[in-house]
């Protein structure tokens, strides 16, 4: 603990702390632009100047700087103050003041650090640089002229993402950052370049001229497009969401977010279910909400109804939904959309254990069946993190490009019970074994294996548990909490043969093997359960309602209703409570408040915010076989949900980046 | 008190002996290196250290003390690497590439013995791309020594392995800076590293580096074989040896010379140079170090002494004895000028202030050379100057700095004599 001063103030510093790290403690701010707390230190843009005592007679770079005993740090000093000034003075004489059509206008670093430190008049009356434009793809909008070169967004891709996707070109003043041979970027978390860049550089292509920051409401919400759960900003002005952003939170997200959950807001406005629709004769109708609900009411299903919960529901909708069901006597209630049927019976053995951010502590790790940068983006620098420290990588299931060193054990899912002697000496002798299970190995009786696999190598011991599910659809957590499932998946409810079918936003299903039930659609965009349905009751979407969600952890977190359901469509709790008057049954709550107060009574867990805890693991089956060529669910990772199908925005991405289709720029 | 024939180290700096390894060896070269090498690594830095030898790339940063940084022995299973850096590029600087055009071999063998000093594994020597024919010589030469069992396995019978690995530069002046040339030599972008750490703990792939100019390395066979007391008799305390000299410019005869350190500069002209081109009182000014050090004007280098100390007494630095003479037919401002525009292309565009600052001071003395400008904006080039000055990672931003820091504060009447003469021209046009 090197104790420095900082202006006067006396104080201890971590070690390891660097002089910028140390004037924060102190209450300073520092100015800076290359400088970030998740990417390596660049130094390179001198905005972070300070005098320190002992050492040379000129100002030194404090975010790279090591605090030592003794230091005397002065942040506002002559020196410093003319430092800075000359800095900005550099920086400014080559950036365009065009701030009136530039979109990071009002959140710019570049701005608000001008204003605080800058010297207040030009001295530059030479000519300008322009720079070429750049290509960088269906989302990221470059604006190159405008760059101060802190390379912040090579430092991502190379470090964070784990491609070299970006990088910069010639030397000196002709320094340009740019893609390779301009390619679009490909990878899976390409936009956080945009929140990365302190100027209007790289901004958000689908998002340009739409709006300031300060016309902006700010709400807080968490991302359905994956069970990762990542902590989102909603911005929305009037009725509408116009952009999604990341939160800090270090325990899920860090503050990264993925392409395709950033960019789906366009498809919050488009699509749209916005009024009721009933089927006559073969055909949807538009109706009102009082025929579509007397359409349902007269149909009398008693008991033989059943519930199919989709990716993106909360938990409050699926509580609601379940005791509307339950009032009718029913229990036929899944989540599993696309016939998975392993065991529930525990939740421990559904979890993603280790958590997010605890994986990357562990030094051997079996993939298990997923297709990590498909299935959870925001995973994989995790899983690089933990690669840099030494971990060893393995991966059963069909090849993907990991972004670190991994190890190819086979396409089946047998693999797992030949593990060559290596492999198993490996984790054998790791500190932290884990294994990360996905759905693609769950499908082929995967989870009864990994059970072996935690058993054998010990996975679960003191301080450290490494036996991880990796779930996909956001809302599945809080299903198998309330208890969607079957234990024969989805396959129990066809065979059931129930009378009435509500789909919560189902529509991932095989309506077809529900020809001879009603099918009740509470749902938010026209996707595939809108098509098969009889009934269309229009519901909200995650931006338009109040939530609970659990993310593959267990990780209880709650979101924030942004804006209104457009047209006539309801929050799907109060489309729930109305069709509980129409089937004449009392499903005990009459207000969101006491449906949520209800659902947590009932399950105590979704109460508090944070991790849920579900026990110890559960012995390993006997007799547990798996087996088959594993697949992954996701086909293609912008399309993965109806929201993101109908945002024309990852219909490009998918498009280009992946079926290499190439659209051609207007006028450029 | 000029310098013996038979005191200069460099005995074929002309080229006319052949390179080649029995003429380098009919020179002296790798004569019983294995018993330089017994000496044992102590003995050879102390030896070093107590010659005085001064690093000769620039920067002058003790040679003995630079090798002593490196760590006794790996702990960690680390290799340590020697760097020898013959990217010489610096604007009027050409002595690495006669002494690698014909005497290679004393680079390679002083690579061997500063490499077993600081236990190096292995030496890479990184030559300036432009150096083609250099190059080719210098490949034949490390082959030449491998073929004879002076380097390789059991390098010159002393049971020491040492490889040295040449390696082309791709025409980029900030490799010559010791971070970036690691940098290059990696495979990167040429571009400075932050220090801490230096190199002597975290250089190359990570291990622990010295680099090193050739002249220093090429010299320290010869010291440990005439021994420090020899080599530190000539010269001035603090800055003893002989050195390279190359004097380009408007001298009778430009050269590249070996001299004792500290001689003064009238006397290295005269002797060695035929006197400055019409005669002394034609002299302008003269550039002592290479293009990245201040001028002097005539009346104060006359009787400098040319090593370090004598060089910063008079505001300038001994860089790397690369004399660039003016005479009075120079136009001093443009010759200033093209150094700016040679830092404005050569910075690597890592940091702002050398990145922004180069381009700008480049464009303004482009104006103060027509006199395009205000008189007022001499005093903001020189804050501009200030700015860029201690203000980035490398020393590059300080090279493009000192060279019109000097111009202003020596020439400054021609400056503004420019700017007034093109303004009454601008008023008579009215």
């Amino acid at each position: 603990m090197p104790k420095v001063k900082v202006y006067g103030i006396e104080l201890d510093v971590p070690a390891g702390a660097t002089v910028l790290q140390a004037c924060e403690l102190a209450g300073k701010e520092i100015p800076r632009f290359c400088y970030h707390e998740r990417l390596s230190i660049a130094g390179n843009c001198r905005m972070c100047l300070v005098e320190v005592k002992p050492g040379p007679p000129k100002p030194q770079a404090s975010c790279a700087l090591p605090a030592a005993e003794g230091q005397e740090i002065r942040t506002d000093s002559e020196m410093v103050k003319k430092a800075r000034e000359g800095v900005m003075e550099f920086l400014l004489i080559n950036h365009p003041l065009d701030c009136p059509i530039c979109d990071q206008g009002g959140e710019c670093d570049l701005q608000d650090q001008s204003v605080a430190y800058g010297r207040g008049g030009s001295r530059y009356h030479e000519e300008k640089r322009a720079v070429t434009q750049k290509t960088m793809g269906p989302l990221i909008k470059t604006v190159m002229t405008r760059c101060i070169h802190c390379t912040r967004c090579v430092r991502f891709s190379e470090e964070v993402a784990g491609v070299d996707e970006i990088g910069a070109l010639y030397r000196g003043e002709g320094m340009q950052i740019a893609t390779y041979l301009e390619q679009a970027a490909k990878h899976e978390l390409s936009a956080n370049v945009i929140d990365l860049c302190p100027v209007g550089a790289l901004t958000s292509r689908p998002y340009a001229f739409e709006a300031r920051p300060w016309e902006l409401k700010k709400t807080l919400s968490i991302d359905v497009s994956d069970a990762v759960g990542a902590n989102i900003r909603l911005d929305s002005r009037g009725r509408e969401v116009l952009r999604i952003l990341p939160r800090v939170n270090d325990d899920v997200n860090e503050e990264w977010l993925a392409d395709r959950a950033r960019f789906l807001v366009d498809g919050l406005t488009r699509r749209r279910l916005d009024k009721p629709w009933l089927r006559v004769d073969g055909k949807l109708q538009a109706a009102t909400w009082a025929q579509a609900l007397a359409g349902v009411g007269k149909v009398n299903p008693g008991s033989s109804i059943a519930v199919i919960a989709g990716d993106l529901v909360d938990a409050e909708t699926m509580f609601a939904a379940k005791a509307l069901a339950g009032a009718l006597g029913s229990s036929l209630l899944e989540g599993r959309q696309t016939g998975l049927a392993y065991d529930t019976s525990n939740l421990a053995a559904m979890a993603f254990n280790s958590t997010l951010a605890g994986i990357e502590d562990a030094d051997a790790i079996l993939i298990y069946g997923s297709h990590v940068r498909d299935e959870a983006p925001l995973l994989n620098p995790r899983l690089r993190k933990a690669v840099k420290k030494g971990a060893k990588v393995y991966l059963i299931g069909p090849w993907w490009e990991p972004t670190y060193a991994a190890t190819h054990l086979g396409d089946d899912a047998g693999a797992i019970n030949t593990l060559p002697d290596d492999v198993a000496a490996v984790f054998a002798n790791a500190a932290r074994p884990a294994i990360v299970i996905g759905g693609g190995a769950l499908a082929k009786g995967g989870l009864g294996a990994g059970l072996a696999f935690a058993e054998r190598f010990n996975l679960v011991r003191e301080g450290w548990n490494g036996f991880n599910v990796l779930h996909f659809a956001a809302a599945r957590m809080a299903g198998l909490m309330l208890g969607y499932a079957q234990k024969g998946g989805i396959a129990d409810i066809v065979a059931a043969q129930p009378k009435l079918v509500i789909s919560l936003g189902a529509d991932e299903v095989d309506w077809s093997q529900f020809a001879g039930s009603l099918i009740v659609h509470i749902g938010h965009h026209g996707d595939k359960a809108a098509h098969a349905a009889d009934v269309i009751l229009p519901g909200a979407a995650f931006s338009e309602k109040d939530g609970t969600y659990v993310n593959t952890e267990g990780r209880v977190q709650y979101a924030e209703k942004a804006v209104f359901a457009p047209g006539e469509a309801r929050e799907d709790w109060s489309i729930l409570r109305a069709l509980a008057d129409a089937f004449g049954v009392s499903v005990g709550f009459d207000s969101f408040d006491e449906l949520r107060a209800a659902m947590i009574a009932a399950v105590p867990a979704l109460g508090v915010e944070g991790l849920a805890h579900y026990g110890a693991l559960p012995a390993a089956p006997e007799g547990a076989h798996a087996g088959g060529v594993i697949g992954y669910a996701v086909k293609d990772r912008y399309l993965t949900n109806a929201i993101g199908r109908a945002s024309p925005t990852l219909q490009r991405c998918s498009a280009e980046l992946i079926h290499g289709e190439i659209h051609a720029e207007a006028a450029e | 008190m000029a310098l013996l024939d038979r005191d200069r180290i460099f005995t074929n700096v002309y080229g006319y002996q052949p390179w080649n390894l029995p003429a380098a060896q009919a020179r002296g070269d790798w004569d019983n290196t294995k018993a330089l090498l017994e000496r044992g690594r102590d003995a050879i830095i102390q030896e070093m250290k107590d010659s005085g030898l001064r690093g000769r790339g620039g920067a002058g940063f003790p040679t003995g003390m630079k090798w002593s940084f490196m760590p006794k022995e790996s702990k960690d299973g680390r290799p340590s690497f020697l760097v020898i850096n013959a990217d010489e590029s610096e604007p009027g600087s050409c002595k690495d590439r006669e002494i690698i055009r014909h005497d290679p071999h004393k680079l390679i063998e002083g690579a061997l013995v500063a490499g077993f000093a600081m236990g190096a594994r292995a030496a890479y020597i990184y030559i300036r791309g432009e150096y083609i024919r250099e190059a080719e010589t210098l490949f034949a030469a490390v082959a030449e020594a491998y073929e004879a069992g002076l380097i390789g396995r059991n390098a010159s019978g002393s049971g020491y392995d040492f490889d040295v690995f040449v390696h082309r530069g791709a025409g980029a002046y900030i490799c010559g800076e010791e971070t970036a040339m690691i940098e290059s030599l990696e495979g990167k972008k040429g571009q400075p590293r932050l220090k801490p750490p230096f190199p002597a703990g975290a250089g190359l792939y990570g291990c622990p580096t010295t680099v090193n100019n050739v002249e220093s390395i090429a010299v320290a066979p010869t010291i440990l074989r005439r021994g420090a007391t020899w080599f530190s008799s000539f010269g001035r305390d603090n800055n003893k040896g002989t050195k390279l000299f190359q004097i380009s410019g408007h001298v009778e005869r430009p050269c590249v010379v070996e001299e004792e350190m500290s001689i003064p500069f009238r006397e290295l002209i005269e002797r060695h140079c035929g006197g400055i081109r019409g005669g002394w009182d034609n002299l302008l000014a003269v550039i002592p170090g290479g293009s990245s050090v201040p001028l002097v004007p005539a009346a104060d280098i006359l009787d400098a002494p040319m090593d370090f100390d004598g060089l910063r007494a008079v505001g300038s630095g001994l860089g790397t004895a690369a004399v660039i003479v003016m005479d009075k037919s120079t136009d001093i401002v443009r010759a200033i000028a093209r150094l700016s525009y040679f830092y404005k292309h050569e910075s690597c565009g890592q940091c702002t202030p050398c990145r922004e600052g180069t381009g700008w001071m480049w464009r303004v003395m482009e104006r103060l050379r027509t006199g395009d400008a205000a008189v007022e904006e001499i005093d903001m080039l020189q804050q501009v100057t200030k700015q860029v000055e201690g203000h980035t990672i490398c020393a590059l931003g300080d090279a493009a700095a000192w060279p019109i820091q000097g111009l202003i504060k020596h020439f400054r009447p021609e400056i503004e004599r420019r700017i007034h003469e093109k303004g009454a021209l601008r008023e008579a046009a009215e």
